[in-house]
């Protein structure tokens, strides 16, 4: 942490999106995590993807648990919506959000401990529901806030700082998501924004749950020999599966691509994502072929990176549920609740 | 991952050349005299305005002259700037340093050592002379300054008018350096060099300025020679009383600092109508943009586009002048391509003033002594070591090179001691001591650090000034107040503290991102090596000012990719030292060690050296 505030000066020249706004317009309150939190830099990666995808801040609801994780909404888009829930229950507050006000963007930052120990089932439901949120997991494999035990994340075989392994097989949340039947689950490095940002600007464009597994080194508890979410360890051993380049709605794909390399797969909203493949035999549009490349790569002790497994074109929670276009939140009252008679016409027809 | 080999771009960044991190001391870099700017904007906040004072006076010697009419090379430089619209008023902090300091600088002063058995003269008592005076006076040289006026300081006494700079403070500033000891010659002109050569003297310094003011030869001039003047003559016969008066309707003729004086002073003198007249548009004035607006603050006409044709007279008398009306064309790069006359018109005028230029001119020197003079009659200097063609006799200010400024002639009087004293003790001229650099670390403890860090945007502070009623009363009304002690210790959290560097450690680097994110100024960039053509097209932030440097780290430990810094916009808050989770970046006070005489001479004439 800094005792000065980050100064509100800034480059004069500095490139403005769409809405005319800066990067700088997109930041938040100063981080109190420690220097070096892999968390920060993530922050720092949606706020850059926040203001080159011109998401007016307004239109942002940040959503979180319990966790140093879940500190970091704090710390990005101060003129936006957001909610601090309570530990693992992040998904179920974010779904009654999204239920309300669909409209939103709805960001949720959490972390190995908020999501894959005491959130795990809240967690899992919401990719069933295909929630259309970006839920970014900002996986360090400790629980830094109470000192560094290992959380559920962490590997077999990995060091604590005291010296200690851990013995209890890790939930690798890619693979669980995978197998779930995710619609966008993808993974990165917080030390890799160039890989980063473009993940995060196409979580934003896809409809329904878009998942981003970032491996965020924890300085202090966990960025020792013995990690396996280091920064040495995770740079060794990264090992990008799939490239994605985002590109906006209505501009040109202008890179070349090899033909068969490339595959350019267009979102609801008319931006397109070109997948790459670093890896000829690897199709992430396929979940079986997906799935059994993540078990044998990790197996091999590598971290797939990159965007894993895209399926466009399920319904969202709202589809599922069949819900009006216009959002709850905005609805006449009236409408919304229709008053006691209505009500019990309702329960007559299931007595 | 990105991860790449060094493979072709730039070398590391040499740190231990002190030239790189004193040229991001914009202010440092710029001024002649390399004063340590930040240093004594530091001493100031803290109170500590003696010691600024003496900080100030080890480089520019004349702080409280220099704090009023110095021409501040380091403020069109300074880097806030270019971070916002304005400057940090350094010149008038140095008058603040100046204007608190207590009498008790004086006790800190070199002291003259034992004389040393070597005579030297100096020509003339301006800034040059007296600072070499000031330099080779403790080191014991027995130093004799010859001055034609009946007073010492050379063009600072006769040119400035004293609203701008009063007589107590040239005579305190002066009395310093003379009370070491100089044996002070006044009303002694020097008629030939053959005959001071002839004196005996170990080596002779010339500081004579330039002192004759240009001509304007044109149709009518010679018809009432009484009522056209040579700016910087008449000036000179102002600040001597030998002139009290002028007429009405004055026209300047030129647009530099010595018109801004010439016009103003005729406001003190009488005159009701004054027009300065430019031959070109306003971007192309020579004055300092802050003569002209004290200028126009008492109401001086400035008429731009009018190229002087003739005088105009009437039986003898002057009516006034007839100029050509122009018209330009410039550049997208801002040149005159082209100039047209598209017509003349008529200014009258009681009195008409010349402000175009001076020239050097140095009747008295014999062309037989071995002292080269080229073709346009200025002598030919060493502009390394200020020595004439004659071994021993030393050339300084603008004597030397033609018109500059007083900070100019500082440093040229700090170079040339140098020369003398080596030329007296028998040594290589050429082999001088280089400039050197201290760097200490600023880190005081997890977040405090030895300098006032955070950025303050308080907007620059107005100089108040004496109302305009009141400074027509008196020529030597001092129109400048002065900061208060509120405005200075405000102004003060302006400077960004360029001196404090950020020195990286590439080793120690982690790649955690977190000083790139953490930077407002966006000034830092983890990447692949390039050149520098292709670096600024990759770096976080736009990289178009090629006058600033790049920071080029060695390859970092994990990707083998550099950290640059782009120095333009880097306001020193040091978020990128306290944000590394290793210490690879830290925040360290640049110190220079600009070589003066007192370090050829041997121990135990150590520099002595005043705050941190």
């Amino acid at each position: 942490m800094s005792y000065i505030a980050k100064p509100k000066v800034a480059h004069p020249q500095l490139p403005k999106n769409d809405l005319g706004f800066t990067v700088r317009d997109y930041e938040g309150a100063m981080s109190t995590l420690c220097a070096g939190c892999g968390h920060d830099s993530i922050t720092s990666a949606i706020i850059q993807a926040a203001f080159e995808q011109s998401i007016p801040p307004h239109r942002l609801a940040k959503m979180s648990g319990i966790g140093c994780s879940s500190k970091t909404p704090a710390y990005f888009a101060s003129a936006s919506h957001g909610i601090n829930t309570v530990h693992g229950r992040m998904p179920a507050v974010a779904t009654g959000a999204n239920a309300a006000n669909p409209d939103l963007y709805y960001v949720g930052v959490s972390g190995d401990g908020d999501s894959l120990s005491i959130g795990l089932g809240q967690f899992l439901h919401a990719v069933r529901r295909n929630l259309n949120m970006v839920y970014v997991l900002e996986n360090n494999g400790v629980y830094g806030l109470t000192k560094g035990q290992f959380s559920a994340s962490a590997d077999l075989g990995s060091k604590a700082k005291k010296g200690e392994t851990n013995q209890q097989p890790p939930i690798d949340p890619v693979q669980t998501l995978v197998s779930l039947g995710a619609t966008f689950v993808a993974r990165s490095f917080s030390g890799d924004k160039e890989q980063l940002v473009p993940l995060i600007r196409a979580a934003l464009a896809h409809r329904g749950f878009a998942f981003i597994d970032v491996i965020s080194p924890c300085v202090t508890f966990n960025d020792h020999e013995g990690s396996t979410k280091s920064y040495t360890f995770t740079r060794k051993h990264a090992h990008v599966a799939m490239y994605a380049d985002y590109v906006a709605p209505a501009k040109e794909i202008r890179a070349e691509y090899a033909a068969g390399a490339a595959m350019p797969v267009t979102l609801h909203d008319g931006s397109r994502i070109v997948l790459r493949k670093a890896d000829g035999a690897y199709d992430p549009t396929d979940q079986a072929a997906a799935f059994s490349y993540l078990t044998k790569a990790t197996a091999a002790g590598e971290i797939p990176t990159g965007l894993l497994y895209l399926k466009t074109g399920r319904p969202d929670m709202h589809e599922l549920a069949n819900t009006p276009d216009v959002p709850l939140a905005t609805m006449a009252w009236e409408k919304v609740c229709p008053g006691s008679a209505t009500l019990g016409k309702i329960q007559d027809r299931f007595r | 991952m990105t991860s790449s080999s060094p493979g072709v771009g730039l070398p590391p960044t040499d740190i231990r050349n002190p030239d790189y991190f004193h040229k991001v001391v914009d202010c440092q870099w710029a001024c002649p005299a390399h004063t340590d700017v930040p240093g004594y904007i530091r001493l100031i906040a803290q109170g500590r305005y003696t010691d600024a004072y003496l900080l100030n006076r080890k480089s520019n010697v004349f702080p409280g002259i220099l704090g009023r009419v110095c021409d501040r090379p380091c403020e069109p430089a300074c880097r806030r700037g270019r971070v916002e619209e304005k400057p940090v008023a350094i010149c008038r902090l140095k008058r603040v340093a100046a204007d608190h300091a207590d009498e008790s600088y004086r006790d800190q002063l070199p002291k003259p050592a034992t004389k040393n058995g070597k005579r030297v003269a100096l020509v003339g008592a301006g800034p040059a002379s007296l600072t070499v005076a000031n330099d080779l006076l403790p080191l014991g040289y027995d130093v004799t300054i010859f001055e034609a006026l009946d007073v010492p300081g050379g063009l600072m006494r006769s040119n400035i008018p004293s609203f701008r700079l009063p007589a107590e403070v040239l005579d305190r500033e002066i009395g310093d350096i003379v009370g070491m000891g100089a044996h002070l010659r006044l009303g002694h002109r020097i008629e030939s060099m053959k005959a001071l050569l002839g004196e005996g003297y170990d080596a002779i310094f010339v500081g004579t300025g330039a002192p004759k003011g240009k001509e304007l030869k044109l149709a009518g001039r010679d018809d009432d020679p009484a009522h056209v003047h040579i700016g910087i003559a008449w000036l000179e016969s102002v600040a001597f009383g030998h002139i009290e008066k002028i007429g009405e309707k004055v026209l300047i003729i030129g647009v530099g600092n010595t018109a801004m004086d010439c016009c103003r002073t005729s406001l003190r003198l009488g005159a009701k109508d004054v027009k300065v007249m430019a031959r070109k548009p306003r971007q192309f004035f020579k004055a300092s943009p802050w003569e002209l607006e004290d200028a126009e603050e008492e109401r001086v006409e400035i008429v731009i586009n009018r190229a002087p044709r003739a005088f105009v007279t009437e039986g003898g008398r002057l009516k006034g002048m007839l100029f050509d009306v122009m018209e330009y064309e410039v550049d997208a790069r801002g040149r005159i391509t082209a100039e047209r006359v598209t017509g003349e018109q008529f200014y009258p005028a009681d009195d008409v003033i010349l402000a175009i230029g001076q020239e050097n001119a140095f009747p008295w020197i014999e062309r037989d002594l071995g002292l080269e003079f080229d073709k346009w009659e200025v002598p030919v200097v060493d502009p390394a070591t200020f020595q004439s063609t004659r071994p021993g006799v030393f050339f300084g200010g603008d004597a030397a090179f033609g018109p500059k400024n007083i900070i100019w002639s500082v440093e040229h009087g700090h170079q040339a001691a140098i020369s003398i004293h080596r030329h007296c003790q028998g040594e290589d001229l050429r082999d001088r001591l280089p400039d050197g650099q201290n760097l200490q670390t600023s880190k005081m403890g997890m977040h405090e650090w030895a300098y006032s860090n955070n950025y303050d945007p308080a907007e620059r502070r107005l100089m108040p000034h004496v109302s305009l009623k009141e400074r027509f009363q008196k020529l030597d009304v001092e129109v400048e107040l002065g900061f208060t002690a509120e405005q200075a210790a405000a102004e003060v959290e302006r400077c960004l503290n360029c001196d404090v560097q950020t020195v990286f450690a590439a080793k120690l680097c982690i790649e955690c991102d977190a000083c790139i994110d953490i930077c407002p100024v966006d000034c830092l960039t983890i990447t692949r090596n390039g050149t520098e053509d292709d670096l600024r097209t990759r770096l976080t932030a736009p990289a178009d000012n090629r006058t600033q440097a790049l920071f080029v780290s060695e390859a970092l430990p994990q990707t083998g990719r550099v950290m640059v810094k782009d120095e333009d916009l880097c306001v020193h808050c040091g978020l990128c030292a306290e944000r590394c989770p290793t210490a690879a970046w830290d925040m360290q006070k640049f110190t220079l060690h600009h070589p003066h005489a007192i370090d050829h001479a041997p121990a135990p004439a150590a520099p002595r050296r005043f705050g941190t």
